[in-house]
Order: structure tokens, then sequence, then C-alpha cells
């Protein structure tokens, strides 16, 4: 394990990050890349393939520490989770530095996300900046796909891994050093269960649920429908044809999260698109207020000193 | 299998515990599990065999201490058991209910050399 960051053994890899990271020679490493966070876990991109693709590879073993040999016992009382919560909170402080609306959207493979972005992304069509942060286990066909809307993308590829930690998208962040005051993306790997645990930092969870998985995912998977704030009902144009009942998957969801927000999509036709897209320019509206707020009363503060 | 993840979690934090506590080994040790954690307790423990070895804990016995879920239901204006996070109140059938335990994951005790 890394002493400086944490990093530990993964595969995971990011696009641009540049630099081979084995275990037993971190110390000689540290010096070449930027760490704005505090110690913790996951993975350190170890192999890189293009300028915005950053890839994990496998780390070695461990080091034992040295210590007494004398049998006690330890309290300690830490959340495992504790490490991954404070590399979220770091991007959290980084995100409202730079005026950032960042939204982690969550879905099972297949339901379309990708498509919905790349709508989205022409939708808003660069009246203000937009960048994607693209988590697959493998490949970078999505980012590709959101690069050919000419918006920026930085593909983070996990190795094994089934889920994007707060480590990972720092770093995949440093790749947008001059994304300010816009909206950030990071289309999460495709899985219900594993990245409801990761908070990333972001404004908000955005579950995307297209009407061919079933109305019940809500519950067959609660963690993730409880951690979402709001809930995409994607390719809704299929409805005619499918058995799909729209009220008792929304009923679902409000089970698990009671005041989860629903917005009913279709990528393909075009239908709900307004909605979703008014839904994230008050969300920018609302977070770049905040920030002003903010500054002017440090603005104040400051003035009063004088 | 996010629990490989969490088991690696629970090695780096024993490695970093190990340097500021001064010890070399882990024998035991005891983690608090909500039922609202996301987390397999089995597969926690078959992924925690795995990522142990060659490292100070390995062959360390893992205690998994099972903490009750518990919600406030709005409704009823108090505490009430819910196992799962789409449980409704039990005695009111309510699903306005605010997750008050049940979603701890931590290492609360360790037995070391």
């Amino acid at each position: 394990m890394c002493s400086v960051c944490g990093c530990a053994e993964g595969e995971t890899r990011i696009e641009g990050v540049d630099h081979h990271h084995g275990h037993h020679h971190h110390d000689h490493h540290h010096g070449e890349h930027h760490h704005p966070h505090t110690p913790a876990p996951a993975a350190e991109p170890q192999t890189s393939l293009a300028k915005d693709w950053l890839h994990y590879g496998q780390g070695a073993a461990r080091a034992h520490a040295p210590g007494l040999t004398q049998q006690r016992m330890v309290q300690i009382e830490q959340d495992i989770l504790g490490k991954n919560d404070r590399y979220a909170a770091a991007n959290r402080e980084e995100f409202a530095r730079r005026s950032l609306f960042a939204l982690n959207l969550v879905s099972s493979p297949g339901s379309g996300k990708t498509s919905l972005l790349t709508r989205t992304l022409r939708e808003l069509d660069q009246r203000f900046p937009l960048a994607v942060i693209e988590g697959d286990q493998q490949t970078s066909q999505d980012a590709d796909r959101i690069r050919e809307t000419g918006v920026q993308a930085v593909q983070v590829n996990t190795g094994k891994g089934c889920h994007l930690d707060a480590h990972m998208v720092g770093h995949a962040l440093e790749q947008l050093e001059a994304l300010k005051g816009g909206l950030l993306f990071i289309e999460n790997v495709g899985n219900l269960v594993c990245p409801a645990a990761f908070d990333l930092g972001e404004a908000h969870k955005v579950a995307i649920l297209s009407v061919t998985e079933g109305e019940d995912k809500p519950i067959k998977y609660p963690d993730m429908f409880h951690a979402a704030d709001l809930l995409l009902l994607n390719k809704v144009d299929l409805l005619p044809h499918l058995d799909f009942d729209v009220e008792a998957c929304i009923d679902y969801a409000r089970r698990v999260k009671p005041d989860i927000q629903v917005i009913q999509v279709s990528a393909r036709s075009g239908e709900g698109m307004q909605a979703w897209i008014d839904w994230l320019l008050e969300g920018r509206a609302r977070l770049i207020n905040q920030r002003l707020q903010q500054l002017e009363d440090e603005t104040q503060a400051l003035k009063a000193l004088l | 299998m996010h629990e490989m993840s969490i088991a690696e979690g629970v090695i780096q934090l024993l490695e970093e515990q190990a340097q500021a506590q001064h010890f070399s080994r882990v024998k035991t040790l005891w983690l608090e599990v909500g039922p609202l954690a996301s987390v397999d307790v089995q597969a926690l423990s078959f992924c925690f065999e795995a990522v142990s070895r060659h490292t100070l804990a390995e062959a360390a016995t893992l205690n998994i201490i099972e903490v009750p879920g518990l919600a406030w239901c709005l409704g009823c204006e108090g505490q009430v058991p819910i196992r799962q996070r789409f449980d409704a109140c039990p005695d009111c059938g309510s699903y306005q209910l605010q997750v008050i335990q049940g979603d701890e994951l931590r290492v609360k005790e360790l037995e070391v050399d």
C-alpha cells in the first residue's frame, strides 16, 4: 500500500495519467504526480494508453508493519469506507471551488445511460463547459461516443473493479483542470449494486432505469435507489410494447426513497428530455448561486477587516 | 463484488493501525455490519480470506457483529425495527421511514500481537 495516497493494488486505468506505479518503488514516483487529497484507498493508475485514459494495473505485495509482539486488544471503531469518504469530501471541495455541478449516473448495463448522455450533451450544446468521466471495466468505447459530441471525456477503466471510487475520480478530475462553472457527468460502471456504497463527491446520484428492465428493480436493488435523488425512467417510447407498470415502479422507488424525483424520458424520441434538461439547469444555477453567496460573504468578511 | 474492495479497505485500515499502534500481526478482528450496509457478510468473509494472504492479517479470525436495523417512523413518531430499505413500518404500514441504525460498516476491535 502506498504510504502517500494509500494507492493499493488494482487494475484500474485512467486516460492521461502517465506514470508507472508499483508498490515497491512508490517513493521514487510520488514527486511526479499531483495528489490533492488526503490518504485514501483504491487503486493507482499504472500504465497510460493515451492522454486521457488511465488504467490501474496489478500492484505488488503489501508490506508487513514492524511492531511489538505482545498480544493485546485494540479498540479502533473505524468506518471501512471512511477513506473513500475522505476522498469524496476532497472531490466535493474541488467541485465547489470550481463551481462544478457534478452528477453520478448509476444504472444497470444497457439502461441507455450513454445514449441518454450523448443526447443530453447535444441538447445542452456547449452553452456552458461540459465534461464526462466514463467508468467501465474495459475499453474506451463510451468515451469515444462522448467525444463524438464534441465534449471532453476521460475514460476510467476499473479493470476487475465493479464501481468507481472517489480516488479514481480525483485523478480523473486532474485531467480536466480547465473545467470550471459547468456540468460534470460521471458515468459509473453499469451495476445496480456496488456503486451505491461509494460516494464520489457528487451533488446527486441519478439512477437510470429503462422500462425494459422491469418495474420491481427499485426494491430488488434498494440500496441504489435509496442513494439516488433522481430517477430517470428511460426508453418510455417502448411502453406501448411492454407490460411495464410505471405507477408500480414509481411506488417501489418511493418505498426505498420517499422523496425521490422521477422524470420519464426517451433518449430516442426526445420525450421528457426538456424536463431533464430543466432539472440540470436549475441544479447548476442553484449551485452557482450558493457559490456566489459564499464568495460574497467572504468578500464582506475581508472588507470588514480593512 | 464490491466486498473485495471493502476487504482490501479493511487490510489498509489494519496496516495503518499497525504503524500507529505498533503491532505486527492481527489475530482476530471484529467487524460491525448492519443489514443496510450493502454488504453480503459471506462474500465479505470469503474476500477477506483471499486478500489477507501474505499480509499482517493472514489467517486472522474474522468475527462479524450484526447490528440490527432501526428506523424512525414519521407516522408513529417512534422507532421501529427494519431489515431492508423497502420495509414498511410494522405498526402502521407506512414507508415514510428514516433509517437511524443498520448501515454500519466498521472495524470495531482487534486482537493483535
